[in-house]
């Protein structure tokens, strides 16, 4: 019963924050405390148990609606859960009055569509909850009323409802030729005919879109670096994972019995590298913080293509180095994200070579975003150390030195941008500046959020244990 | 089987029309227009699918029902997109997407 | 599970608790942050003291915590881990005096003194790590907590120097990882043993052992500042004296020595190397980064960069010595870790001294400075003399199992290189002292802080001469069975022969 109120709670949450604006803080932030319960608890249930079909209403599919409790999907929502909250309390303090009205009615439908989307086990569903993060982020996007900010809302608006159009057409496919949308029933039945090929194209063209992949990543560094702080956080660490999470789910129970996965292997491996360098190289020449940190966001997404199609190649040790991405990248993005939200309402604005002395009169946030850095270039020890060495080791066991040089090399240049930054922190710039005080919160928000990147690094085998539940990449071959 | 194609063809063709316009229309609304004519050229194929047997007598409730779903969700979605595209066209006194990324 | 495995934990706590706490203290509380300093030194002193024993006695010290699956977080104090934990530790003792007096009262010492810890931890964690993962991890902590450190002072100058440093050495650590990984996906095993662990594929992956090794010494040869990747180490000056005379003297660098001493011995073992005819290569590029440094060193006029010039020729000995392939040349290079560390960095303090208490920066300026500052100048000049290999100084000793060993190897043209080597050091030292002691003093200095009692202050005063004293010593009393070189042939005994 306990995945059901993961998807009622914040939904309620959002309409009593609506209605009862004077404690709207109250509500929000105690619907995260309690989600985070259910997400432990279901944990518990989880570890008790192995996975598990929730049959809403007591009706099986194809009639019924189901939901499906993994490991993977744990993870997921565990992450959900903790990012939720801790920008719940950064949010608190961040947004005036005004803004604070909207934020959290959004934020908490938001939060429902992501919980529910981890828990779906049908691709119809997917997609109505695809649309649904896709609408409350376009909302949330928009909340700084500036130009840019409208723009990149708008920009975004298009292409997720044209993203999710493409799947929509997908899935209408699929019913036609096999008759079902839950996964489980359509896994038994799918064959390689043209339908079942047609469905997968246009699937693959509409999430890649969402997922921001390169050429698709045009809309994503306006639209995540010029929302509000805490929604850049939430967009990079789990919006874009989230179309991400679908093609997992697609892939490992439907796409790689039809045979395409060498095409997909070729092609998430080409553009994924092409991602990690023109993102990173595009990150490394931005004068403004917050879109270098959305171009960094564009990179790293190419680092998880490189993983998928890895894991699609065969190498079993893929799937944990992607899980393990998305994880580390998530926590250390948002972290980098807020910081860049402090230092804009710090200096009111996000000039690079004008950090002035940051690293003294900031020095935790700066701590927050070195830390941050540490994980997303994939020093060790930290969570994307590991993900890195996985992914490493994934390549050579394939002998892929291309994919190799690849990773290497988007490390160097990640190294590039995040010591630019750091770098300009600790210099002093000729003109003084007028700055704000910044709440202590707002502070170790980012801080704690890094620090758990880092603590990432040192808890890979209970993680690892916790995702292989239900063993979601059920597919997994015997190296030819 | 020919009724199925017709509707399918006329299908694909709505999605594509709206595609081009989507890429080629630089005011807003009319990409607006373009996303609700590629909406509707999904759900004219989603349900024309649903028709499972040759003679058409039976048909599958199921995408129907689908569809309906869908287009709550656009609806919802082209709402969203007119209060936007209302702002943008305070902001810049122009309904279009101007380039900011090449400032 | 007995009290003996967390010790080495401990050692690597005692510094790093401190050092987070110290990052947290405000600037004004100089009394508490001296305290932790000490009390951390102190601790990590006396553990390893306790590990020095109980290694002496055959005790085993090892830590382990699974970090993946199949690989482990470990540490393990043997004998040549506790020979670079030691100097790392004492130096660090001396250094922090040293710092204190030079740098306590200017501006972010909190930052300053929590870095110069967090970059002790991850030495002493280069030196204690029991297979490569550990390794690479402190390696790279190393890498990352040295950076605040050089680009302290916060001016354009230092964040350039400071962001070439990090593309050297994150680019080396690039290699670095991509050898790591490649060795684990062919061996499944990252532990060092004696011997080496390579032999196992090495039938096999005849090519892929080689481009490895490669890789591994275009690492770790970054920071060990091998030609031509040492293009960091003299930009690197920037940072305060204490900096420069512990991390790019000693630790830093050694690390990078250190790894390769590591990969030769316990990852590939001689035998293999031989076998792979990389020794020689090794040996050569080891013999023109010492004469390149040397070289270069004669031409630079700022006396900081000089003698970062000289630890680029100097620490190319170490390697030297592993490279000839022989008990005794490895003797030789290995014991210069401890030598060239208290040498060179009672050279590095003697410069700090000048700058500090007199402005001089450059050896131009140095014209009669030994009448000012007599016992500095003393310090200075033994631990100069050590350099150029005079007897009985420390570097005599290195010197001369060095070319011992190459003549038992069959390497004879490594003499000409020592000679040559030899001779370009006094070149480059002897016009210092010579100014220094025999020409006349300026009208007056660059800028000159005057103290009452003594030459400068007593903090300052106080540890280069302690440094000469010990260089001195480790030549003097060799043959005495707790000389680094004693101990250098235990470790010789135990694990590489």
């Amino acid at each position: 019963m306990i995945e059901v109120f993961l998807i009622l709670l914040p939904f309620f949450g959002g309409i009593l924050s609506f209605i009862i604006p004077k404690f709207n803080k109250v509500i929000g932030l105690g619907t995260f405390v309690l989600t985070l319960f259910f997400v432990f608890g279901l944990g518990l249930q989880l570890l008790d148990k192995g996975s598990y079909y929730h049959f809403i209403g007591g009706w099986d599919a194809p009639l019924g609606i189901n939901l499906y409790v993994d490991g993977l999907s744990l993870v997921m929502l565990g992450l959900t859960s903790v990012m939720g909250l801790s920008l719940s309390i950064y949010a608190k303090k961040y947004f005036i009055c005004k803004q604070s009205l909207w934020f959290w009615t959004i934020w908490l439908f938001m939060i429902a569509g992501l919980n529910a989307l981890f828990l779906s086990q049908d691709i119809f569903n997917f997609y109505v909850t695809l649309e649904l993060i896709g609408l409350s982020s376009v909302a949330l996007t928009a909340l700084s009323d500036t130009k840019e900010a409208l723009t990149g809302a708008m920009r975004y608006l298009l292409i997720t409802l044209l993203g999710s159009l493409f799947y929509l057409l997908g899935v209408a496919l699929l019913y036609h030729g096999f008759g079902s949308v839950d996964i489980v029933i359509l896994s038994k039945k799918i064959e390689s005919i043209p339908v079942a090929w047609a469905a997968l194209g246009l699937m693959s063209i509409g999430l890649l879109l969402k997922s921001a992949l390169f050429p698709f990543h045009f809309w994503l560094p306006l639209a995540h670096s010029s929302a509000p702080a805490p929604i850049s956080a939430i967009l990079s660490a789990v919006i874009i994972k989230a179309s991400l999470y679908i093609q997992l789910r697609l892939w490992s129970s439907l796409f790689i019995p039809l045979g395409a996965d060498l095409y997909f292997e070729v092609l998430f491996a080409f553009f994924g590298s092409l991602a990690v360098i023109w993102g990173s190289i595009k990150a490394l020449v931005q004068t403004r913080l917050k879109m270098l940190i959305a171009y960094s966001t564009v990179a790293q997404v190419g680092y998880l293509f490189i993983a998928f199609s890895l894991a699609l190649g065969g190498i079993s040790i893929a799937w944990s180095a992607l899980v393990y991405l998305i994880l580390s990248h998530a926590l250390a993005k948002s972290a980098m994200f807020l910081v860049a939200g402090n230092l804009l309402h710090f200096h009111g604005h996000d000039r690079i070579i004008d950090l002035d002395r940051i690293a003294q009169r900031l020095p935790l946030s700066t701590t927050a975003f070195a830390l941050a850095g540490v994980s997303i270039i994939g020093l060790p020890l930290s969570g994307g150390f590991i993900g890195k060495w996985f992914l490493l080791e994934a390549s050579i066991t394939k002998s892929n030195w291309v994919i190799t040089c690849t990773i290497l090399l988007g490390g160097l240049l990640a190294t590039g941008y995040v010591f630019k930054v750091l770098g300009f922190t600790f210099t002093k710039t000729a003109f003084s500046q007028e700055t704000k005080n910044i709440s202590l919160s707002m502070e170790l928000i980012p801080l704690s959020l890094a620090i758990m990147a880092i603590a990432l690094g040192f808890f890979a085998t209970p993680l690892f244990s916790l995702m292989e539940i239900g063993n979601p990449f059920f597919i997994i071959r015997v190296q030819p | 089987m020919s009724t199925l194609f017709v509707y399918a063809i006329v299908g694909i063709g709505l999605f594509s029309i709206g595609l081009y316009a989507l890429i080629m229309q630089k005011h807003l609304l009319r990409k607006l227009l373009a996303i609700n004519i590629m909406g509707s050229g999904v759900f004219l194929l989603f349900v024309s699918l649903s028709m499972r047997s040759v003679t058409g007598v039976l048909t599958d409730p199921v995408p129907s029902a689908m569809v309906i779903t869908g287009i709550v969700v656009a609806i919802s979605a082209t709402a969203l997109a007119l209060g936007l595209m209302i702002k943008i066209a305070r902001k810049s006194a122009k309904a279009e997407l101007c380039n900011l990324d090449q400032e | 599970m007995n009290v003996n495995t967390y010790i080495p934990l401990f050692v690597i706590l005692s510094s790093f608790v401190p050092a987070l706490i110290i990052f947290r203290l405000p600037q004004k509380r100089h009394t508490l942050r001296t305290f932790l300093n000490l009390f951390g030194i102190f601790m990590t002193l006396f553990f390893v003291l306790w590990m020095f024993i109980g290694v002496y006695h055959n005790q085993e010290y090892l830590f382990r915590l699974p970090l993946l699956p199949n690989l482990d977080f470990s540490l393990k104090a043997g004998a040549l881990a506790l020979f670079f934990t030691g100097l790392s530790s004492i130096l660090w003792f001396i250094t922090t005096i040293y710092a204190i007096g030079y740098l306590e009262g200017s501006a972010h010492s909190s930052r300053f003194f929590g870095f110069f810890s967090l970059c002790i931890t991850a030495t002493i964690g280069v030196a204690l790590s029991a297979n490569l993962i550990t390794f690479l991890i402190f390696y790279e902590i190393l890498t990352l907590s040295a950076y605040p450190l050089i680009i302290h002072r916060g001016t354009e100058e230092s964040r350039i120097a400071g962001n070439k440093y990090l593309f050297y050495t994150i680019a080396g650590g690039a290699l670095l990882l991509l050898g790591v990984v490649w060795l684990y996906v062919l061996t499944e095993t990252l532990e060092f043993t004696p011997k080496g662990f390579v032999y196992t594929i090495v039938q096999e992956h005849h090519f892929a052992s080689m481009m490895i090794f490669t890789l591994f010494i275009a690492g770790f040869g970054v920071k060990a500042a091998l030609f031509p990747l040492h293009g960091w180490l003299p930009l690197a000056m920037v940072a305060p004296a204490p900096v420069s005379a512990l991390l790019h003297a000693v630790a830093v660098v050694k690390a990078g020595a250190f790894g390769i001493i590591r990969v030769v011995y316990e990852v590939y073992g001689i035998e293999i190397v031989t076998l792979l005819h990389l020794m020689t290569p090794l040996a050569v590029i080891a013999s023109i980064t010492i004469i390149y440094g040397s070289l270069r060193a004669l031409f630079q006029d700022n006396l900081k960069r000089r003698l970062a010039f000289s630890t680029v020729s100097q620490v190319s000995y170490i390697i030297l010595g592993v490279a000839i392939a022989g008990p005794v040349a490895a003797m030789g290079g290995i014991v210069h870790l401890v030598h060239q560390g208290v040498m060179k960095i009672t050279l590095f303090m003697g410069a700090g001294n000048f700058a500090e208490t007199l402005g001089v920066h450059y050896i131009s300026q140095m014209n009669g400075i030994g009448k000012r500052m007599p016992l500095t100048m003393v310090a200075f000049s033994i631990g100069a003399l050590g350099m150029i290999g005079i007897p009985p100084i420390a570097g005599f000793i290195t010197k001369w199992y060095l070319g011992f060993g190459a003549l038992d190897s069959g390497e004879e043209w490594v003499l000409f290189i020592l000679a040559g080597s030899s001779l370009l050091n006094a070149a480059y030292f002897l016009p210092i002292l010579y100014r220094a002691w025999f020409l006349s003093p300026p009208q007056s200095w660059p800028d000159e802080q005057i103290f009452s009692k003594t030459e400068t202050k007593l903090s300052l005063l106080l540890p280069p001469l302690i440094t000469a004293f010990f260089s001195l010593i480790f030549g003097l009393f060799v043959a005495t069975p707790w000389s680094p070189l004693s101990w250098v042939q235990l470790i010789i005994e135990r694990e590489f022969y």
